[in-house]
């Protein structure tokens, strides 16, 4: 097992991957006005390509790339894993922000005449940090290291969403910001907690070490508070809806699409990579349950929304809540684990891009109407045919109908919930459904009615173009071979029962 | 020696009075008051867990430095006395908050009393690798700050120019580019000034010291940029001096330099010492202490922008 | 009762205090304050793990010794953006409160 803690071919890719975003957040704050832009659109395509080349060696080798900072080992020392989790998390997050990037040039170029405005450079700079931040999340294998990752990503998402200086955004970031700092702090308790019973903060060599003890269990409770404050789960969601609703599209749809998938993406590593051998059954059954009701009181609420933006917001507080079925689905070695692991990812990518699609196309809806209330939407499919297709493609994957990602993903949940005996949980999965039918359908309905509708402008063709791809590859997830599954195995711990 | 206990029960019991004053206070400025009081008293309370390192962070961080940016922040609010508290909650929430605030410092204690006997501790390793291939520093923090742990702090400086971005973000469109409200608007009056012009030159030299020996004695980077940051402070508050325009170049280069030379020196060490953030055994030191003096540089930038705020505020715009 | 032991039962004490202001105090720069509070009790939690780590000849467990002083700055610099929000919130003539219902007042007034 040293082979975790040594650093393996193709580990150096991984710092790479952490430092092109870092230099370039360096380089745009220096450099500042036009050039934040051209260095943070210029290095996209070579994040993409560390991105698949980190993915590639893990594949190819079909065990975690390591890498040892300063050749320090941990316990002392800070070690980087790419598994398979984080292979297929980075090559999403790098699609995304390159989409979200390539999107947010109409809106957060430079203006003639001014060396540096202050949205564009905000904006940049931001983007760039939030993909160093979850690319750190995504590959650190120090549970404090990840802590600053975390702080890292609020101070880099707060203020995306009041970046257009409305004082109801003003409102939504402070509230965002109070929930995630005590999400943190909450995470930095549980960590205190566990070197003061462990003497490490390295994730392997924790999950060799822990036991089921009082502080321990503390710890872990601690952190998952925290973790979940952040994630949104239901009820610590009020925070999200504003916060998403009110940052511009570009935005909107790295928060959603991303951002709040890096703390579940550590709920994950702490459950199932630093704790694996605590029987948790009773802790995953009331996770379970609040995942349920989030995905029923998101999808009501989502209903009951006037604003398109807050229903999409809404949907996504829904759509978080199958995620945490994993909880009870997966735990433990049994056959089905498996396949709830690929559901669970299956679901994060899907809704990755099947939302970042809707909040594109709303953007574009609100530049070209002038607004985004949905009872004024009336015969807006006609003047705005491919903004209503993705939406229609991404509402799709959002409700669960084949073929589409959403689909895959609900169908392999609803399979381990019946193999598993634990067939309750079909029904939150199934009302879900049912539900985004109900507000995919609220969207579309007085779009394609024969109301004539004015357009304030014509929408660019190249964003719409590109929020039409990212519904596609929600739909195309649905096509998604065996292998995927395989690649999410990489570097999974089998439970080991506690003595 | 056995009047000590006493001595450290009392503190706590100050420390907890203090930090109920700063939440039970009507007046929030009186709150305010109460928290600037209760950074400095954490300080000793390091002090007694044999935490110079931290004593000297919490001091400048906790009780200086915040409070400067909670006092500013007040003033601008219009006067500390005047804002509104919003409603009094109701009994039935305090009752429910006092109950679970109660459980929660209740399992805290039970489980920090709980924690295992021998206590696991990395002191040993740090020890030998400090002695070995490690940093050659006499500070172990300093070893496993800028070495060991060297990402987390490269990472943590990148946090700091976030911060300051952030608190730029929230500027006026049309204010961008300039400075933010100088701390003092009124005259600069003499004494002040005079103190400004005495202890600005002491304390910079103070603040440079504490950064250099903190190789091998309590202090480092963090610390002595603190002093240095308050000295900017102190200057500016005097009207001496007035905050620095947000597009100013040396400014962004001053922010980055900490983080930005780290990040040179972390990608040479790929190629230099056969691995990424490695350092030359026998350059350690002298690598480690060219970091840090950039680090300084940052840290004195960045913690006064912090405190100062968002480009034009100043009422006369 | 040891230095350290004390020093536990303050942390634990200061989380408590601070949860407490945070649930109930309305205006967000006390919720900041009460904040900070339960940051310190945290970073006591952190230093009786350090201080009950003595070995070798220290006198503390450097590696949390190091954790605390980053954790100080980034807990720092949160306060920091959290303050200049609440300060733009109030220049742009929004009553300071995390209430989303509350009107923008139209004469621009600073916090009440």
């Amino acid at each position: 097992m040293t082979e975790l803690w040594t650093t393996t071919p193709g580990g150096y890719l991984i710092v790479l991957a952490i430092l092109l975003p870092l230099a370039g957040i360096i380089l745009s704050f220096t450099l500042g006005g036009r050039s934040a832009e051209r260095v943070a659109l210029g290095s996209t395509p070579f994040g993409l390509a560390l991105a698949c080349a980190i993915a590639l060696h893990v594949g190819r080798a079909g065990k975690p790339i390591v890498y040892v900072i300063g050749a320090l080992e941990p316990p002392l020392g800070i070690a980087l894993r790419a598994d398979g989790i984080s292979a297929i998390m980075l090559i999403t997050t790098a699609v995304i922000v390159t989409a979200a990037a390539l999107y947010a040039r109409a809106k957060f170029a430079t203006p003639d005449g001014i060396r540096e405005s202050r949205s564009s450079l905000i904006f940049w700079i931001m983007l760039q940090s939030i993909w160093a931040a979850l690319i750190i999340i995504f590959v650190s294998g120090d549970l404090f290291n990840l802590y600053v990752a975390l702080e890292l990503l609020t101070f880099a998402a707060v203020p995306l969403v009041c970046i257009d200086g409305r004082p109801e955004t003003l409102v939504a970031a402070l509230r965002y910001l109070l929930f995630a700092l005590f999400g943190s702090i909450c995470y930095l308790l549980g960590v205190a907690l566990l070197y003061g019973a462990h003497g490490t903060l390295d994730i392997p060599l924790l999950a060799q070490r822990v036991q089921s003890t009082p502080v321990v269990w503390t710890a872990a409770a601690l952190m998952t508070g925290g973790l979940l404050a952040k994630t949104a789960l239901f009820p610590l969601h009020l925070w999200l809806p504003p916060a998403h609703a009110n940052a511009p599209a570009a935005a909107s749809a790295v928060l959603s699409s991303l951002v709040v998938k890096g703390s579940f993406f550590l709920t994950l590593r702490l459950w199932f990579y630093v704790l694996p051998g605590l029987s948790a059954d009773q802790a995953a059954m009331v996770i379970g349950c609040l995942g349920s009701a989030a995905i029923i009181a998101g999808s009501v609420m989502a209903l009951r929304q006037a604003r398109l933006k807050l229903l999409i917001a809404y949907s996504t507080v829904a759509q978080i809540g199958y995620l945490f079925l994993v909880f009870p689905l997966a735990t433990g070695a049994q056959s089905w684990s498996a396949m709830s692991w690929s559901a669970c990812f299956m679901q994060i990518l899907a809704h990755a891009f099947a939302k970042a699609a809707m909040f594109f196309s709303a953007g574009l809806l609100a530049e070209a109407l002038g607004h985004d209330q949905i009872a004024r939407l009336g015969g807006a499919a006609r003047v705005l045919p491919l903004t209503f297709l993705t939406i229609a493609l991404s509402g799709l994957s959002l409700m669960g109908l084949p073929p589409s990602g959403g689909f895959s993903a609900k169908w392999l949940m609803l399979q381990a919930s019946i193999i598993s005996g634990q067939w309750f949980w079909t029904l939150p999965i199934l009302a879900g459904g049912l539900l985004a039918a109900g507000y995919v359908y609220r969207i579309l309905a007085p779009a394609l009615s024969d109301d004539r509708i004015s357009l304030k402008s014509s929408p660019k063709r190249s964003q719409e173009v590109l929020a039409l791809g990212l519904a596609m590859i929600a739909i195309a997830l649905g096509f998604m071979p065996q292998t995927f599954s395989d690649i999410l195995e990489i570097g999974r711990p089998i439970a080991a029962a506690l003595p | 020696m056995s009047l000590l206990p006493y001595l450290d029960i009392c503190l706590a019991l100050l420390v907890v009075a203090v930090a109920f004053w700063t939440i039970a206070a009507r007046d929030l400025f009186a709150s305010v008051v109460g928290y600037v009081a209760y950074g400095l008293l954490l300080a000793f309370v390091w002090i007694r867990l044999y935490a110079p390192d931290v004593a000297l962070t919490e001091a400048a961080v906790g009780g200086g430095v915040t409070g400067v940016l909670l006092i500013t922040a007040g003033k601008r609010l219009g006067g500390l006395r005047n804002v509104g508290q919003g409603e009094r909650p109701g009994f039935g929430l305090s009752l429910v908050a006092g109950v679970l605030a109660a459980a929660v410092a209740g399992a805290l204690c039970a489980v920090i009393l709980m924690l295992p006997d021998p206590p696991p501790s990395l002191a040993p390793e740090a020890v030998a690798a400090i002695h070995g291939a490690g940093a050659g520093l006499g500070n172990p923090i300093t070893a496993v700050l800028m070495s060991y742990r060297s990402f987390d702090t490269m990472l943590e400086k990148m946090v700091l120019i976030l911060a300051v971005v952030g608190v730029w973000s929230v500027g006026a469109d049309n204010a961008w580019g300039g400075a933010p409200a100088p701390f003092r608007v009124s005259k600069p009056d003499a004494p002040m000034v005079f103190l400004a012009q005495m202890l600005a030159p002491v304390g910079v030299l103070i603040g440079i010291h504490i950064f250099w020996v903190g190789a091998d004695e309590p202090g480092g980077a963090f610390q002595g940029g603190a002093l240095l940051a308050a000295m900017w402070m102190v200057t500016m508050m005097a009207g001496v001096a007035q905050p620095p325009r947000v597009d100013a170049r040396w400014l962004r280069v001053a922010l980055v330099a900490g983080p930005a030379v780290f990040l040179v020196i972390g990608l040479a060490g790929g190629v230099v010492a056969g691995s990424f953030f490695a350092y030359p055994p026998a350059l350690a030191k002298p690598i480690i202490l060219f970091i840090e003096a950039f680090m300084v540089l940052s840290i004195a930038a960045a913690l006064p922008m912090l405190v100062a705020g968002s480009p034009g505020e100043r009422p006369d715009r | 009762m040891t230095p350290s032991v004390i020093a536990g039962l303050l942390g634990a004490a200061l989380v408590g205090l601070g949860l407490y202001g945070l649930i109930l105090h309305p205006h967000p720069l006390r919720k900041l304050l009460a904040f900070n509070l339960i940051g310190s009790g945290v970073f006591l939690v952190f230093g009786i793990v350090a201080r009950r780590g003595a070995a070798a000849g220290l006198r503390f467990d450097p590696v949390p010794q190091a954790m605390i002083i980053t954790g100080i700055v980034v807990a720092f610099a949160a306060s920091a953006v959290a303050v200049a929000l609440i300060l733009r919130l109030s220049a742009v003539g929004r009553r300071v409160t995390l209430d989303p219902e509350v009107p923008t007042r139209p004469d621009g007034g600073d916090a009440k």
